[in-house]
């Protein structure tokens, strides 16, 4: 795996607001096909570091790289296209429908009517979306649906890569898990890279090939889920983020054991 | 029906069709100029500020001044633009009236596409970034029709506020809606007036709705409603506007611009003069209700080719005299100085004069034993004395102060209606008048005299404009007016206008005059 190309790549990357370092010599190499996860807590610069990768947050100090070029020499409005990006807030078009909205990179790249169509109808079988909903408004869904339509915008235009910003927020548990294995799958299918910022570290342990960990704008550790579940951590505030889905397992399969036994 | 319902409905299509085409214009241009100011207003904070607080100044400026400001400019960028290209323009009537309605539709439509733009949701304006729009893909495909609803509302508003203030686009010689309420005003033509009011309103309203229908149908994103809205606006329009087209086919361009200021009598010797040249075959246009001093540098300019002034008002205003020669050197010294100074003949004195004058009710002033302007500066100290809402500040009163010292218990300023009123019922003992006016003789008036020829003479006198100067067929039809009409035709003629019951039309009035 490491001797694929590297696709994603930031350097020393860093931003402040008004002097406010809000993220700090961030420095990542992703190669070609690799499942990042970005954890961390609240305020941790998860977004932010996302959002330089496309170009949507301007560094103050490094550079990003996406395929070996740097984002800042590249026209936005085309790079962006060939990134695949899911909001944390989803950010649907209220004023489109669910069908406009997946298609609407396909379209700012002129692909065809029928081409789009045909795009729209896979991708909401994919997000495990009924065809119907293509119609309608996106007032007119559920919070998870939204998600599904922010996912399958993501992925309409056929990105090699796939940002992705606490994708399943809104979603029950069942839901949950099941898209997530979805997206690792069509991660496969499509040979993806991707990168998926998410709070659940139960999720990202198990879904990704490697886990990154931020804290206060830096990025703490990095490894794959394996190192980090049996390696002792220097820093405390890794050891407890890790042990935490952990304690949760073990409460649970105690609380299974008693009731079992009594 | 209704004789003067009747007379003021035949009106209606030419002045409707004017003010729909005066207030679409401007509301287009208003359009066209905020839209995108609103568009970059919304991107640079400076830019929008500056934009707003210029938008909102011109708003506190009233309608009526604003539109008259825009004469005595155009009329000089008209006469720079005939030194530098030999071509000129009209400053007069739809341009003037035009470029302050758009000046005066735009804060509304500004203010709107800035703070709809601005209120769009920052996620969905990051989203659309992110999925690889450029800037204007954003613009046109997400935040414009985010923000249309809020856009519309304020179009709404815009169109709202134009309808109603192209009423007032009359006193700079544009037919509209305003032509029934200035004239209705003037000469107590109440029906003329409600006509002009109901109809600005309904057509207000009207467009109104049909807007709102379009806001509506963009806010739900029903393509049947907005639908509706447009072609309810396009049907309208086109309604509107057919009665002008017709006539414009009809009969091509006027041959004669009959001008009037605004009041009864000058209505009257409009129609006597547009009468006249229309029994010679020639086409008359009628550009009623002009400002005072719009008149005149409308005449000189050509914008219209005769109309009445007075002597008077000529000397003070034109030749910025104060002195008082006497009534014949005043207008022997008008003719070669109007000549000489802009080219403007002075046709014929039409033989009365419409003069300002002090009058009194006939018992109260016998009473006081008051007859000329020196018995009132000795016993009127405890009188009320009314002007009518220039009165105070012309030279005329000034000067009459001066002359006899004259010293009033109060001073009080009417709308000219209701000044007579007030001379009636007591409320005021002595009002400024004018000496034609048909009330004077009709309510059993006297007009106290002026001894030491401290007002100056105000005789009414046919203008010609400069380039028609030389015309036979206009002033051979005009030339026979002169010394035709004594003072008390003419107060018969204004009196069978202004009167409140069995009213005669100004045309109708006319015809008085050519009896004689
Ligand atoms: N435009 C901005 N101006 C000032 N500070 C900002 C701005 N955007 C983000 N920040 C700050 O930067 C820090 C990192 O924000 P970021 O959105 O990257 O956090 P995050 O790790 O994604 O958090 P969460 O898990 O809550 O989404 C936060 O403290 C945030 O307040
Ligand atoms: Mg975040």
């Amino acid at each position: 795996m490491t001797d694929a190309p590297i696709a994603i790549a930031v350097q020393n990357l860093g931003k402040a607001y008004d002097g406010q370092s809000v993220l700090s010599e961030a420095s990542l190499s992703i190669p070609r096909g690799q499942f990042v996860a970005l954890v961390g807590g609240s305020g941790a610069g998860k977004t932010t570091l996302l959002k330089t990768l496309n170009a949507l947050i301007t560094p103050t100090t490094g550079r990003a790289l996406i395929d070996g070029r740097d984002v800042a020499d590249q026209p936005g409005p085309a790079l962006r296209r060939g990134i695949g990006y899911v909001f944390q807030e989803v950010g649907l078009f209220p004023h489109l429908t669910v069908a406009q909205n997946i298609g609407v990179t396909p379209r700012l790249l002129d692909w065809p009517a029928e081409r789009i169509a045909a795009r729209v109808d896979a991708l909401l079988d994919l997000v495990d979306l009924p065809r119907d909903v293509a119609t309608r408004l996106p007032a007119a869904l559920s919070g998870g649906q939204r998600q599904r339509v922010g996912v399958a915008r993501a992925l309409a235009a056929e990105p090699s890569i796939l940002l992705m910003d606490e994708p399943f927020g809104a979603l029950d548990p069942v839901t949950r898990v099941a898209l997530a294995d979805d997206v690792r799958r069509l991660h496969e299918t499509l040979n993806l890279t991707t990168v998926m910022v998410t709070h659940d570290v139960g999720e990202a342990l198990l879904l990704a090939d490697r886990v990154v960990v931020m804290a206060g704008g830096r990025i703490i550790a990095d490894a794959a889920p394996a190192t980090l579940l049996t390696e002792t951590h220097a820093d405390p505030r890794v050891a407890a983020l890790i042990d935490a889905p952990r304690r949760q397992a073990k409460r649970l399969a105690a609380l299974a054991g008693s009731r079992a036994h009594g | 029906m209704d004789e003067p319902l009747h007379q003021a409905l035949s009106l209606l299509p030419q002045r409707l069709g004017w003010h729909v085409a005066l207030s679409a214009s401007a509301l287009g241009l208003g359009l066209l100029i905020a839209l995108p100011l609103g568009v970059l207003a919304a991107r640079n904070p400076r830019l929008r500020w500056v934009s707003l607080s210029l938008a909102g100044l011109v708003q506190t400026i009233p309608s009526l001044a604003l539109l008259a400001l825009f004469f005595p400019l155009l009329l000089l960028l008209s006469g720079l633009s005939v030194r530098l290209t030999g071509h000129g323009f009209s400053a007069l009537g739809f341009l003037p009236s035009l470029l302050a309605l758009t000046l005066y539709s735009m804060l509304p439509i500004l203010r709107n596409t800035a703070a709809g733009l601005g209120g769009v949701d920052p996620a969905v304006v990051e989203a659309a970034r992110g999925v690889g729009m450029t800037d204007t893909q954003r613009l046109w495909r997400v935040e414009l029709p985010l923000a249309l609803p809020v856009i519309m509302a304020g179009v709404r508003t815009a169109a709202v506020w134009t309808i109603g203030a192209a009423t007032l686009s009359t006193p700079v010689g544009q037919t509209s809606l305003g032509d029934y309420i200035f004239s209705g005003l003037q000469t107590e033509d109440w029906v003329a007036v409600l006509v002009g009011c109901a109809a600005s309103a309904v057509l207000a309203l009207v467009v109104d709705q049909l807007l709102g229908l379009i806001e509506r149908g963009v806010g739900q994103r029903d393509r049947r409603l907005w639908i509706a809205g447009l072609a309810g606006l396009a049907i309208g329009l086109v309604a509107a506007l057919a009665p002008l087209a017709s006539t414009a086919l009809d009969r091509g361009p006027p041959a004669y611009v009959i001008g009037a200021k605004n009041f009864s009598e000058q209505y009257i010797l409009a129609e006597l003069m547009a009468d006249k040249l229309e029994a010679r075959g020639a086409r008359v246009e009628r550009k009623i209700n002009l400002g005072s001093a719009v008149a005149y540098r409308a005449l000189a300019a050509g914008e219209i080719d005769a109309y009445v002034d007075y002597s008077g008002t000529l000397w003070a205003n034109v030749l910025n005299r104060r002195d008082n020669p006497g009534r014949q050197a005043v207008l022997d010294q008008l003719r070669s100085g109007l000549k000489q100074r802009d080219g403007v003949v002075l046709l014929a004195p039409l033989g009365f004069e419409n003069a300002y004058a002090l009058a009194m009710r006939r018992d109260k002033a016998q009473a006081l034993g008051i007859v000329t302007l020196a018995d009132l500066a000795a016993k009127g100290g405890g009188l009320t004395m009314g002007g009518d809402l220039e009165f105070f500040s012309r030279p005329e009163w000034k000067s009459v102060e001066t002359a006899y010292g004259l010293s009033f218990k109060a001073r009080r300023q009417f709308q000219p209606t209701f000044m007579y009123r007030a001379l009636a019922s007591g409320e005021a003992d002595v009002i400024s008048a004018f000496s034609s006016d048909g009330r004077i003789a009709a309510d059993d008036l006297i007009l106290l005299a002026d001894p030491k020829g401290a007002l100056p003479p105000y005789d009414a006198v046919i203008l010609i404009a400069p380039q028609r100067a030389g015309d036979k067929r206009l002033t051979s039809a005009l030339a026979p007016l002169a010394g035709s009409i004594d003072v008390r035709t003419m107060q018969a003629a204004n009196y069978a206008v202004d009167r409140d019951t069995d009213k005669l039309g100004a045309a109708q009035a006319a015809k008085l005059l050519e009896g004689k």
